[in-house]
C-alpha cells in the first residue's frame, strides 16, 4: 500500500501529537473521580477545570458556559431537547435543510411530538436565505439551529445575522460549530449565539468528547439525568482524559489558527484550481460562497463518487463523497440535493478536506492521479 | 467501506469488456436515477443464436461497474437460452457474492440482459424500458416486486402490500405511489401490457434534462427563479421550483404547466410533471 494521503478531516482529524501526550498521565496516575471528596480525587478536578477554560477561551466564553459532552451529536442533542422541553410547544423549530443529521432528525422527531418545524432552503451556492427566516421568524419567538459551517461543502453560514435576527424575534439561537470551530474564530461575546456545539475529534482531540456553550441564562433541561456532574446539566461521570485532551486542542487551534488556516486555504485553492484545469466537466460545490478553507467539495459529471473513491483508495488516497452508494442509502447526499446539482453531478460528488498536516505532496499525489481516474471512469459511463 | 470480495474489487479495477458494440444484435438499457445506476449492454448474436460477443457501459458504484462486468463475461459463448437462465443471484454468486444493500447491482445486470435480449428478438424494433424503480426507498423495493404481488394475491390495501413487501412500511412517503399502483391494476384486471416507449431511460434522462437547460431553465431565471430535477419515475417527471417561483404560489399551475408542455413537446407526449415540496 502506498503511503496514506488523508483528506478526510471533516470525517475526522489526526489527534495531535501533543493532545495525546498530555492525556497519558490520566491513564497511568491521574484517575481518580473528580468528584472525589479525597485528595486523589481533588488533584483531577483542578485539570478538568482547567480544561474547560481553554475551551472557554478558543470561542471567548466564561468557563462556567462549557458543557462536557461525550460528542458533537450529543451537544446538538443536548441543546435542542433542552431547549425544547424547556420552551414546549408554541416554540417553532426552525433549522436549514443542509444541517447535519445531529441536528435535523432530532428537529423531526419534535415534528412528530406537536412542534411545528421549518426547514429553510439554500440556493445553488449553498447560501442560505435570510429572507426565509425573516419570514419563518415573523410570527414570533422560536428555537433556531443552524450549522456555523457545512460539513459536505464547507460553505459558511452568516451566524452572527442569523443569531441577531433570532435575538430580534425573541428566540433561541444554537449552532452546530463542529466544522467552524478551530477554522474560524469565533466570538460568542459579539455574537449572540445561545448554544453551541463543539466536537473534539474534528479539531485534532480524541473521538468520544464534545462540549456545547451554553450562555448564562438559557432555559435547558439536561438530557442525561442521574448526577450532579457539570452542575446538574449532564449526569455522568467526567471523561478525565479526554476532556483533558480536548482541553489542549483548543488551546493549539488557538495559538496557531490563523497561521495554519492560511497554508490550508493555499493548498485548498491550489487542488481546486488544477482540477479544474485537468480534469474536463468538473465543478467545485459552493464556489461562489463564503466557504472554510479547508474544505472542497467537487462533482464530477457522468461517472460515480464511490467508484472514484475506491479508485483513490487503492491509490492511498482518502477522500469521501456525497454520492448515494457509498452511503448504502439510494438517494444522493441531502446538501448535494438542496442546493439543486443536477443529478448526472450530483452522484460524482467527491469531498477533499484538507488539515494542518496536510502537505503539497498529498495535493501533488491528487492532481497527478484524479485525471487519470475521471478518464477511466468516463470511458465506462453511458452517459458521456 | 465496503466488504466487497476480492472478485468484485478484481472486475471493478480490471473492467472486462468495456466499450460499444457499433452494430449490436441487441442493446438493453436499464437504470435508476435515484440510485444513480444505468447500464447499457450490448450483444452480438451469431446464427445458432449464441452470444459470441458482450459490450458494456456503466454510469454507477464500484458493484455496478463489477456486476456488469461479470454479466459480459458469463454470457458470451452461451446460447441465448442459456443467457436468458441466468438470475440476479447467479451474478452475485460469481463475484463471490455481494453486499446486501448493493444486490440491486446484480438485479440491473439481469434487467440489462432481458432487454438485450428482448431487443434481439424483437429485430431491433423495440427498445424494452426496463427500469428497475424503486418504489420505497427505505426498504428498496421496486416496482416490479410491488405490482407482482398485487397481481398474484390480489391485494387490496396499502396495508396488504405493506405486509407483503415491506414497501410503504418505513418513512410512508411512498404510500401515495403504491396507492397508485393499486388503482391502477383494479381498473387494468389484466396486467397491463404497457407500451414501450422507444426511449431508453438514459436517452429520456439526457432529453430531460437538456429540455429543461435549453428550453424552461433560462425563462425562470429571467424572472429570478429556477428549477432542480429530482427524479424521472417512468414518464413521471419530479421538479422542484426555486427562488422567486419558489415563493410565487399563484404561478405554480401555470409553471408546473409551461415544464410540462415543453417535456411532452421535445421529450415524449405521456410525460407528467409533479412538483415536490
Amino acid at each position: 500500500m502506498a503511503r496514506t494521503i488523508y483528506l478526510d478531516n471533516n470525517a475526522t482529524t489526526q489527534i495531535a501529537p501533543e493532545v495525546k501526550q498530555i492525556m497519558l498521565p490520566f491513564f497511568d496516575e491521574l484517575w481518580g473521580n473528580p468528584s472525589s471528596m479525597h485528595f486523589f480525587g481533588g488533584q483531577v478536578a483542578k485539570h478538568v477545570e482547567d480544561a474547560r477554560a481553554r475551551v472557554a477561551a478558543l470561542i471567548g466564553a466564561d468557563p462556567s458556559e462549557i458543557l462536557f459532552t461525550s460528542c458533537g451529536t450529543e451537544s446538538n442533542n443536548t441543546a435542542l431537547y433542552g431547549a425544547a422541553e424547556a420552551l414546549g410547544t408554541e416554540y417553532p423549530i426552525i433549522t436549514t435543510r443542509v444541517e447535519h443529521p445531529a441536528v435535523l432528525e432530532p428537529c423531526r422527531h419534535f415534528k412528530e411530538h406537536g412542534y411545528r418545524q421549518i426547514e429553510l432552503p439554500v440556493d445553488g451556492n449553498g447560501n442560505l436565505n435570510l429572507d426565509s427566516l425573516r419570514k419563518a421568524l415573523a410570527a414570533g419567538p422560536a428555537i433556531v439551529s443552524s450549522m456555523w459551517a457545512n460539513n459536505e461543502t464547507g460553505v459558511i453560514f452568516p451566524i452572527p445575522e442569523i443569531a441577531e435576527l433570532v435575538k430580534e424575534a425573541g428566540g433561541v439561537m444554537h449552532t452546530d460549530a463542529v466544522q467552524a470551530v478551530g477554522k474560524l474564530p469565533i466570538d460568542v461575546r459579539t455574537i449572540p449565539v445561545d448554544m453551541l456545539s463543539i466536537s473534539g475529534h474534528k479539531l485534532h482531540a480524541p473521538k468520544g468528547i464534545g462540549a456545547l456553550y451554553i450562555r448564562k441564562g438559557t432555559k435547558l433541561k439536561p438530557l442525561l439525568l442521574g448526577g450532579h456532574q457539570e452542575k446538574g446539566r449532564r449526569g455522568g461521570t467526567e471523561n478525565v482524559p479526554y476532556i483533558v485532551g480536548l482541553g489542549k486542542a483548543c488551546d493549539l487551534m488557538r495559538e496557531t489558527m490563523s497561521k495554519m488556516e492560511a497554508s490550508i486555504a493555499r493548498r485548498r485553492d491550489k487542488l481546486e484550481t488544477e482540477l479544474l484545469k485537468t480534469c474536463p466537466d468538473t465543478r467545485i460545490n459552493g464556489i461562489k460562497a463564503n466557504r472554510l478553507p479547508n474544505t472542497s467539495s467537487i462533482s464530477f459529471e457522468f461517472i460515480e463518487g464511490e467508484a472514484i473513491l475506491y479508485h483513490l483508495s487503492d491509490l492511498g488516497i482518502a477522500a469521501s463523497s456525497g454520492s448515494a452508494c457509498a452511503s448504502g442509502s439510494l438517494e444522493p447526499s441531502h446538501v448535494i440535493r438542496a442546493m439543486g446539482i443536477p443529478f448526472t453531478a450530483a452522484h460524482g460528488t467527491v469531498r477533499f478536506s484538507l488539515s494542518r498536516y496536510t502537505t503539497d505532496d498529498d495535493i501533488d499525489a491528487v492532481l497527478a492521479h484524479m485525471p487519470g481516474i475521471s478518464k477511466r471512469l468516463r470511458l465506462l459511463s453511458p452517459f458521456v | 467501506m465496503w466488504d466487497y470480495t476480492g472478485k468484485v474489487l478484481d472486475h471493478f479495477r480490471n473492467p472486462r469488456n468495456v466499450g460499444v458494440i457499433e452494430h449490436a444484435d441487441g442493446v438493453g438499457q436499464v437504470g435508476s436515477l435515484a440510485c444513480g445506476d444505468a447500464l447499457k449492454l450490448m450483444i452480438t448474436v451469431d446464427a445458432d443464436e449464441i452470444i459470441v460477443d458482450a459490450k458494456f457501459q456503466t454510469f454507477g458504484c464500484a458493484s455496478a461497474i463489477a456486476a456488469s462486468s461479470a454479466l459480459t463475461e458469463m454470457i458470451q459463448g452461451k446460447s441465448l437460452k442459456d443467457a436468458a437462465a441466468i438470475t440476479n443471484q447467479d451474478i452475485a454468486d460469481y463475484l463471490g457474492g455481494l453486499p446486501e444493500q448493493k444486490m440491486h447491482c446484480s438485479v440491473m445486470g439481469r434487467e440489462a440482459l432481458e432487454a438485450a435480449i428482448e431487443n434481439y428478438r424483437t429485430d431491433g424494433s423495440k427498445k424494452r424500458e426496463l427500469e428497475s424503480k424503486v418504489i420505497c426507498r427505505c426498504f428498496g423495493v421496486t416496482e416490479d416486486v410491488i405490482t407482482k404481488a398485487i397481481a398474484d394475491t390480489h391485494l387490496q390495501t396499502v396495508e396488504q402490500v405493506t405486509n407483503h413487501t415491506k414497501a410503504g412500511g418505513g418513512c410512508g412517503g411512498c404510500i401515495p405511489e403504491i396507492e397508485k399502483l393499486l388503482k391502477s391494476l383494479a381498473t387494468d384486471d389484466v396486467q397491463p401490457d404497457t407500451p414501450h416507449p422507444q426511449m431508453t431511460i438514459v436517452e429520456k434522462l439526457k432529453r430531460i434534462q437538456e429540455t429543461l437547460d435549453r428550453e424552461v431553465r433560462p425563462l425562470l431565471r429571467k424572472d429570478g427563479g429556477d428549477l432542480e430535477l429530482i427524479d424521472v419515475v417512468g414518464n413521471t417527471v419530479v421538479v422542484s421550483f426555486r427562488g422567486a417561483c419558489a415563493r410565487c404560489k399563484t404561478a405554480d399551475i401555470t409553471m408546473k404547466e409551461i415544464v410540462e408542455a415543453k417535456l411532452r413537446e421535445f421529450v415524449a407526449p405521456e410525460i407528467d410533471v409533479k412538483e415536490e415540496n
